[in-house]
């Protein structure tokens, strides 16, 4: 796999993945959307019962899961008041965007020829995305890689302590997917880049 | 202080360029904070694409978050600093904002 690069004639913005990497792909995706849809807004804990019934704005706290807390940061360091507020005007759309983000690279994969289950050996194909759907791939590759990274604790300049891990390690693979997502989006910014 | 005179009207000093008013009407600021997982090209193309810098100007601004921890990407008014937070928020950037110093 030579990640993505733009076709000279068309402008399209191609890769070709084989079946198992495409499956990969679209398994990380979609955890990214189960994760994104699945934890419920978190309730305001300072409020009247009666008026929390009747509120079907955002959430105003910051998500327990780290993932999830890294994904919607707090925008306001020191207020706490207009960060809330900051949160519950924007969380939800935020978390929309994500969500559709990742079910576009879902769905693009199932177009380009990944079957709904994966049982041919040897299977691979191109994915062309146009720009606004190359952009969006991008976008959720961040996603995943923050997922990613915030789950097996990636600091700055831990490369070493990485490749001093042995080969069979949960964690080694799981840092060689992430590495791998982070070639893919290397490669999608640069063709993205190239007019 | 200490020293009563009489009251003046409030006049705009005739010596304030429209830029200056602009800027003295704009105290908030975009901050983007060092992460260990945005490369840096990504980086510098968010900020070339949101806000419409020029390479070099994104590199510049790419650069200071990665040396400094953090760089004011943008100044405007505080409707306009939250738009970019959320902006950055969508594309996985640790952003907040805050009054300008």
């Amino acid at each position: 796999m030579s990640g993505f690069a733009r076709h000279r004639k068309t402008g399209l913005i191609i890769a070709n993945f084989t079946g198992f990497e495409a499956e990969l792909l679209r398994s990380l995706a979609g955890q990214l959307v189960e994760l994104l849809r699945n934890e419920a807004a978190q309730p305001r804990d300072d409020q009247d019962p009666f008026e929390a019934m009747l509120d079907f704005s955002g959430p105003t706290n910051a998500p327990d899961d780290p993932v999830l807390a890294r994904l919607f940061p707090t925008a306001y360091a020191d207020d706490e008041e207009a960060a809330a507020e900051f949160r519950r005007f924007t969380e939800g759309t935020l978390r929309d965007g994500k969500a559709s983000a990742a079910a576009t690279i879902i769905d693009c994969l199932e177009e380009a020829g990944l079957p709904h289950e994966l049982t041919e050996d040897g299977l691979h194909f191109d994915v062309e995305l146009d720009e606004a759907t190359a952009e969006t791939w991008m976008r959720s590759f961040t996603d995943i890689r923050l997922a990613l990274a915030t789950r097996l604790g990636v600091e700055e300049g831990d490369e070493a302590y990485w490749h001093s891990l042995p080969d069979e390690a949960p964690e080694t693979q799981a840092h060689d997917i992430y590495e791998w997502v982070g070639y893919l989006q290397e490669t999608l910014v640069e063709a993205l880049s190239e007019r | 202080m200490g020293h009563v005179s009489a009251a003046s009207p409030v006049e705009v000093e005739p010596t304030l360029t429209p830029d200056e008013i602009t800027f003295l009407a704009k105290p908030w600021v975009t901050i983007v904070w060092n992460d260990p997982v945005n490369l840096m090209s990504y980086v510098t193309y968010v900020f070339q694409k949101y806000f419409g810098y020029d390479k070099a100007k994104a590199e510049k601004l790419m650069l200071e978050v990665h040396n400094d921890g953090r760089s004011v990407v943008s100044t405007g008014s505080r409707e306009e600093m939250e738009r970019d937070v959320q902006a950055m928020h969508e594309y996985g950037l640790w952003a907040t904002m805050e009054k300008a110093t």
